[in-house]
């Protein structure tokens, strides 16, 4: 359901989950209208800290208006978020983006891909797609394998690393190609650039559909500022230049779609 | 307690608008602020045909501010006429309409279409500094804004608000030159060309390499210039650059702005321009000000 506002989020409680990973479980109105594949933004208190940092929803308990964000800390912003204790309060602008179209592929053979710390949105998906048949492909550098076990509840669970010292080494299309049990019918992917392009060609070489959620660099989150655009091959509605807006037509886009 | 201003025999409910740029056509930031609330809505630049913008990273967080180099992408006058000028038509607030070009020709074409909508004035985009062809070229030469604006003028129908770049060596400069070409006000300032370098990967953070810094640590370079202006010229002024709160309003009206603009606070804040409204009007009653007018330029 859509749901746009500046909520004051309260910390229900904070842990670190890898190295430099934290998982923050907040307290806000948005939490129980997000969808899966949606984002937030974040605000620091800093001065010199101003704008939102966009961070993808982990995953949700409606029934308690929590959300749950996993990032990783990359700045001064995120170093901030990482020092919040359970009762402080935070700014939020909520909901963000149009999130992974997942009633529209109930029934289908499902591969969930995430790599890095774009695998945290995954886990929501494969929360709102569980009881379907859903695979899993989560990418590592190491054997640090944060939040893999918490897949294994919605999904069958592969891993890949690069260093090859858990899992399949290398990628998650390296992955899925040395899992050869299924053929996807969809793929639903987060994670670096270079992973996205390579899910992008896998799927156009195999007749997949793929939808690939995308980052850039955000001023407003809301469409506003034209900020954080990628390259279509279409003209959307709203640009008429090619030029489509990652925080509102995205962050999920068919990838077919985009010129990445 | 009064907060209208006129500016070139436009009344506006109260001295707020918003920067061009920061707050697309209303729509988006129309969830969180009633609109006709707002003294005007400045459209994001608008050309004669649609314009694709800059490459990516656009923006960029900066001490207390951000650079932006969007290269005022746009979809072209004619969608502004058919779906942005039509939504902001159900609110009771002015429309001001910036037109950006890259020749003298593509500003007359874009301002001749837009001449018989319901748009109230037009500002003209001479003081980008992230297209590399018209744009702030225009707004760097006293003689060619002089004759930029002299040809707007000759064919708009709506009173012109010229928009002055901070990037020159004498602002005030530019100013008498719009004014001796018929500019009915001007409005500065617009961003300060900058930029930022990941020390990391060695690389400009920006794709084009400089932006437009814009935010709260602008905003004593853009009061110091907004004085200047005030002290050349006699028509109005609409004065931006950082503004956050009444307070600072506040502070560009005393500087001599007839009206200010709220720009990247937007981004930080979605509901910034109704609380400096609100700001503005609990500062009049704080000081038992009557009219808003009677501070504008107050101090000398």
């Amino acid at each position: 359901m859509f749901y746009r506002n500046v909520d004051e989020g309260t910390v229900i409680s904070q842990e670190m989950i890898s190295e430099g990973i934290f998982s923050l479980w907040i307290k806000n109105e948005g939490a129980k209208h997000a969808g899966a594949g949606q984002f937030v933004g974040v605000y620091p208190k800093g001065k010199d800290t101003m704008l939102m940092r966009p961070i993808s929803i982990c995953e949700t308990k409606p029934e308690e208006n929590a959300m749950r964000l996993v990032y990783r800390v990359a700045g001064a912003g995120t170093k901030e978020f990482s020092e919040l204790k359970k009762g402080d309060k935070v700014k939020i602008l909520a909901n963000l983006g149009n999130g992974f179209p997942v009633d529209e592929v109930k029934g289908k053979t499902i591969v969930l891909m995430g790599g890095g710390i774009g695998i945290p949105p995954m886990l929501g998906t494969a929360k709102a797609l569980a009881g379907e048949d859903v695979h899993a492909y989560l990418g590592y550098r190491n054997n640090d394998t944060f939040l893999s076990d918490e897949f294994m509840q919605y999904s069958k669970v592969y891993i890949a690393a690069e260093d090859g010292s858990v899992g399949v080494k290398g990628n998650v299309i390296d992955a899925l190609k040395a899992t050869t049990v299924l053929k996807p019918d969809v793929i639903m992917a987060c994670g670096p650039m270079p992973m996205l392009r390579a899910i992008k060609n896998y799927a156009a070489e195999n007749g997949i559909t793929a939808y690939i959620s995308l980052e850039e660099r955000m001023a407003c989150g809301v469409g506003a500022c034209l900020g954080c655009v990628c390259k279509t091959v279409n003209k959307d509605e709203h640009s008429h230049v090619n030029n489509t807006r990652i925080c509102t037509e995205g962050p999920v886009f068919n990838a077919e779609e985009v010129d990445i | 307690m009064n907060t209208k201003v006129n500016i070139a025999g436009v009344e506006f409910k109260n001295p707020v608008m918003t920067a061009s740029g920061t707050f697309g056509s209303g729509m988006e930031y129309g969830q969180f602020v009633d609109l006709n609330k707002l003294g005007a809505v400045v459209t994001k630049g608008v050309s004669n045909v649609p314009w694709p913008g800059n490459p990516t990273p656009r923006v960029a967080e900066t001490y207390g501010g951000m650079l932006n180099a969007i290269g005022l992408q746009n979809p072209g006058v004619d969608v502004m006429i058919e779906r942005d000028l039509p939504f902001l038509a159900k609110y009771d607030t002015k429309v001001i309409v910036n037109v950006c070009g890259k020749t003298v020709e593509d500003y007359i074409e874009a301002v001749e279409r837009l001449n018989e909508t319901n748009v109230d004035m037009f500002e003209i985009n001479v003081s980008c500094p992230n297209v590399k062809e018209g744009a702030i070229a225009f707004g760097q030469k006293a003689d060619a804004l002089f004759d930029v604006t002299k040809r707007i003028k000759a064919v708009s129908k709506k009173p012109i608000i010229m928009k002055l770049s901070p990037n020159v060596t004498d602002i005030t400069e530019m100013a008498k030159a719009a004014e001796a070409a018929g500019s009915d006000a001007i409005s500065l300032i617009n961003t300060l060309t900058g930029m930022k370098i990941d020390i990391e990967r060695r690389k400009f953070v920006l794709a084009n390499k400089t932006g437009g810094m814009s935010g709260p640590a602008l905003k004593p370079v853009a009061i110091r210039m907004v004085y200047q202006c005030a002290n050349a010229v006699n028509i109005p002024i609409i004065g931006m650059g950082g503004i956050a709160t009444g307070e600072d309003a506040i502070e560009f009206l005393m500087a001599g702005a007839t009206a200010v603009a709220v720009g990247a606070m937007n981004f930080v804040n979605p509901t910034a321009t109704v609380d400096v409204i609100e700001g503005i009007e609990k500062y009049m009653m704080r000081h038992n000000i009557s009219d808003i007018n009677e501070i504008i330029g107050c101090v000398k």
